[in-house]
């Protein structure tokens, strides 16, 4: 009963019927129409058992609760800073989410604090109905940025960036023992021992970018970097960096996604968040 | 938009490294990329790619009467039209002061190089002169549309040709071709920007962004200066611009070579 | 300067630039074809040539006219100065392009879930560098592209096309014909001219306006050879949306 039509891994766009039958679910990506599960983004077709998802190759960063992002404070406000997180929705730092230490405003300005143009590492701690985001600082390893460099990626390819686990990242990382940061925001921040490092660690992450949809795109940076095989169980680097914590939460967060949406898919009837 | 301290910081730091980001030298003009004649409709029309960035140039030449004080010469304008497709900056709306700075730079390279010959635009003397109407369409924005757009104006006009005037009906006939535009002089704009204390040229967005002062000067065939603007919030030494000079005509000298 | 009205427009079936009357002049369509835009494309029929940028969602400038529960998908149509045949066009708005941004903008909005992106704009512009007829149909298949490029949930895409009557010949006889995808001389001479817009997947009309004459026979003819000209079209934005991808 139910008929996949298009196969794992190709390309969909919008309103192409994916499935047609009651047995298939509607994903992310995806929305249903009679007895047809369609496409409504531009992406890979992803199957998983009956629930079908379409994996987006594009689009802006729409802010979620929990994700780490990279912020650039753009305003400052009487009791909080105004931080752009690049998405179609701003973001505030509360003053009290900005440090474990009280800020007191009477002795220190604000600015003293996070000036305009500072860059910040920032976990998003609520978004509202009315997507109004706040962001917090006072997790763990949260902290502004004021060494290295900053680049912008798309925001649809952070996960493949980040790789299952944070296989791909892990990777990249070992080029000259770089340091770096995946927001899910799709900016990305890093810095390693020498500008040439730095240099080559980009390319590798804009060839990441540029092949995102193709399949063995691990193992063949794998073997571009010259790397040895790697268990996928075993960590290259000593356990509890901010990065390593990170990879690991995405990586728990994803797992959390796949659950919530096969509830909500469960109701839904034309279209899933 | 907020340029982060970051990315001010980066791009400074590559600067003084002599090493820009996406791997340029401070004095690497990235390659233009020029195409002509794809719009029909225009007498004469260019597209110029400069890393990112994207213009198109038509000209429609127009019948008019000539300015009391030159009764026996054509004449030439000039705008920019930012798109807002260019940038997310951009927004809709009349030109602002970015595209009225825009339009009037690049003429002047163009006009005072001496590149169009006015007079032989004259059809009758204190009657009737073409007027060459240029429209630059700014469609993707990667810095220096001052270069990018002077390249434009420059192969539209070796590549169109002028209507024909019909006597009789004293309108301009756009079947036909009047031959080649008049021109003698083949100019070339080169813009610098000075990013704490080095000065690059051809400036990409980011670059742009960050800048202190930029400078673009209108070099012509004879290595002549025919045109200068200077922009930014900050200033250039005497000694700085002086060294600009013999750089611009070095870099005017290769993209001369690159027109069609 | 104005070309002159020519005798026949088809003769024996064949139009002025050798087509019939149920076919489109050559398609070129390029998906991604900007940088700084969120998505875009390119689209060239026959002479005809557009360029559509979407950005969004993003901000609603100006901020009055946020919506708290949807988005609001705003197209800008404009014709460059150098597009036409003839004399320059004052660049900017007038009340024809004006109409024409409504228009498109309502077709692409019955496309977008809108629900998805609350208290925010999706901006599209159109730009026509150069015009040999029916060019809000090509900026519209221009602009389903370009959103779909830029990763916006849509129902589905929307491909559109022009089809009207054209005055000729057959064997010496004077004929009116139902013609696809008006080209030059044919939108200004012709005796009809209907622009449509379509939803390939879901077979529902977004866009559709028309002058001229035309008899319910002639309309009923014209609109399924207009609607499998847009089925055609929607092969070539999937074609060229899938060629994004290049496989290594």
């Amino acid at each position: 009963m139910g008929e996949l039509k298009i196969e794992e891994r190709s390309i969909v766009t919008p309103g192409e019927t994916m499935a047609v039958g009651m047995d298939y679910l509607p994903g992310e990506g995806t929305y249903r129409l009679g007895d047809d599960i369609k496409a409504s983004v531009l992406g890979l077709a992803n199957v998983r058992g009956h629930l079908m998802r379409v994996i987006p190759l594009s689009g802006r960063y729409i802010p979620k609760r929990r994700d780490v992002v990279i912020g650039v404070v753009n305003d400052i406000h009487f009791s909080q800073w105004g931080v752009d997180i690049n998405s179609p929705y701003d973001a505030v730092i509360p003053i009290k989410e900005a440090s474990d230490r009280f800020i007191d405003t009477r002795r220190n300005d604000m600015s003293e604090f996070f000036a305009v143009g500072d860059v910040v590492l920032a976990e998003i701690s609520a978004v509202d109905g009315r997507m109004n985001v706040n962001l917090t600082m006072r997790e763990r390893g949260l902290r502004k940025l004021s060494e290295g460099r900053l680049i912008e990626v798309a925001p649809a390819k952070v996960p493949r960036i980040i790789g299952k686990g944070g296989s791909m990242i892990n990777m990249i990382k070992q080029i000259g023992n770089c340091h770096i940061i995946v927001g899910q925001n799709g900016r990305v921040w890093l810095q390693g021992d020498s500008p040439e490092t730095e240099d080559k660690v980009i390319r590798v992450i804009r060839q990441i970018e540029e092949e995102a949809h193709t399949s063995g795109l691990t193992d063949k940076i794998r073997l571009q970097l010259g790397l040895p095989e790697q268990p996928s169980a075993e960590r290259i680097e000593p356990r509890g960096t901010l990065s390593q914590e990170m990879a690991s939460v995405d990586e728990a967060r994803v797992h959390e996604e796949e659950l919530v949406n096969q509830e909500s898919s469960r109701s839904n009837t034309e279209m899933s968040n | 938009m907020v340029v982060s301290n970051l990315m001010k910081k980066t791009i400074e730091d590559m600067i003084a490294a002599g090493h820009r980001i996406n791997g340029r030298g401070n004095d690497e003009f990235r390659v233009p990329t020029i195409t002509t004649g794809i719009v029909h409709s225009a007498n004469g029309s260019a597209m110029v790619d400069l890393g990112q960035t994207k213009v198109i140039i038509g000209i429609k030449p127009e019948l008019k009467e000539p300015y009391p004080d030159r009764p026996n010469e054509g004449s030439m304008a000039t705008m920019a039209e930012l798109s807002p497709m260019a940038s997310p900056e951009y927004e809709p709306g009349p030109p602002d002061q970015s595209s009225v700075e825009l339009s009037r730079v690049v003429d002047r390279v163009v006009r005072e190089s001496g590149m169009v010959d006015f007079k032989a635009l004259c059809i009758k003397e204190k009657e009737k002169v073409w007027n060459l109407a240029f429209d630059m369409y700014i469609l993707d924005m990667d810095g220096n549309l001052f270069d990018a757009c002077v390249m434009g104006i420059v192969a539209s006009l070796k590549t169109g040709s002028l209507p024909v005037y019909d006597a009789e009906k004293d309108v301009a006939d756009f079947s036909k071709s009047g031959g080649p535009y008049p021109l003698r002089d083949t100019p070339v704009g080169i813009t610098f920007a000075k990013i704490g204390d080095h000065i690059v040229v051809d400036p990409s967005v980011e670059e742009e962004n960050v800048l202190d002062a930029r400078l673009t000067i209108g070099v012509t065939e004879k290595d002549d200066v025919c045109a200068m603007q200077k922009g930014g919030q900050s200033g250039f030494t005497v000694e700085e611009v002086e060294s600009l000079l013999p750089r611009a005509i070095e870099h005017a000298r290769r993209i001369r070579g690159l027109y069609p | 300067m104005a070309t002159e009205k020519p005798e026949s427009l088809i003769t024996d079936g064949v139009r002025l630039d050798g087509r019939s009357a149920e076919e489109m002049r050559p398609l070129k369509i390029i998906a991604g074809y900007l940088d700084k835009a969120e998505g875009s494309a390119y689209v060239e029929c026959g002479g005809t040539k557009v360029i559509a940028a979407c950005y969004g969602p993003r901000e609603v400038h100006p901020r009055h006219l946020t919506l708290t529960t949807e988005t609001l998908v705003r197209a800008r149509y404009d014709m460059a100065s150098f597009s036409v045949e003839g004399e320059r066009k004052r660049p900017g708005p007038d009340r024809r392009s004006t109409e024409i941004s409504k228009v498109v903008s309502e077709a692409l909005t019955s496309a977008v879930f809108v629900e998805k992106y609350p208290k925010t704009a999706i901006d599209v512009f159109i730009e026509v560098i150069s015009a040999e007829a029916s060019t809000r149909v090509a900026g519209l298949t221009a602009a389903s592209i370009a959103l779909a490029d830029a990763g916006i949930a849509m129902r589905d895409l929307v491909a559109a096309c022009s089809f009207g009557k054209i005055y000729g010949k057959e064997g010496g006889r004077e004929v009116e014909t139902v013609a696809v995808d008006m080209g030059k001389s044919e939108d200004n001479f012709g005796l009809a001219d209907v622009a449509l817009g379509y939803l390939p997947n879901l077979r529902k009309i977004v866009l559709l306006q028309m002058d001229g004459h035309l008899t319910v026979d002639e309309f009923r003819k014209g609109l399924p050879m207009g609607v499998s000209t847009c089925e055609s079209i929607y092969q070539q934005q999937l074609k060229a949306l899938k060629a994004k991808f290049k496989q290594y």
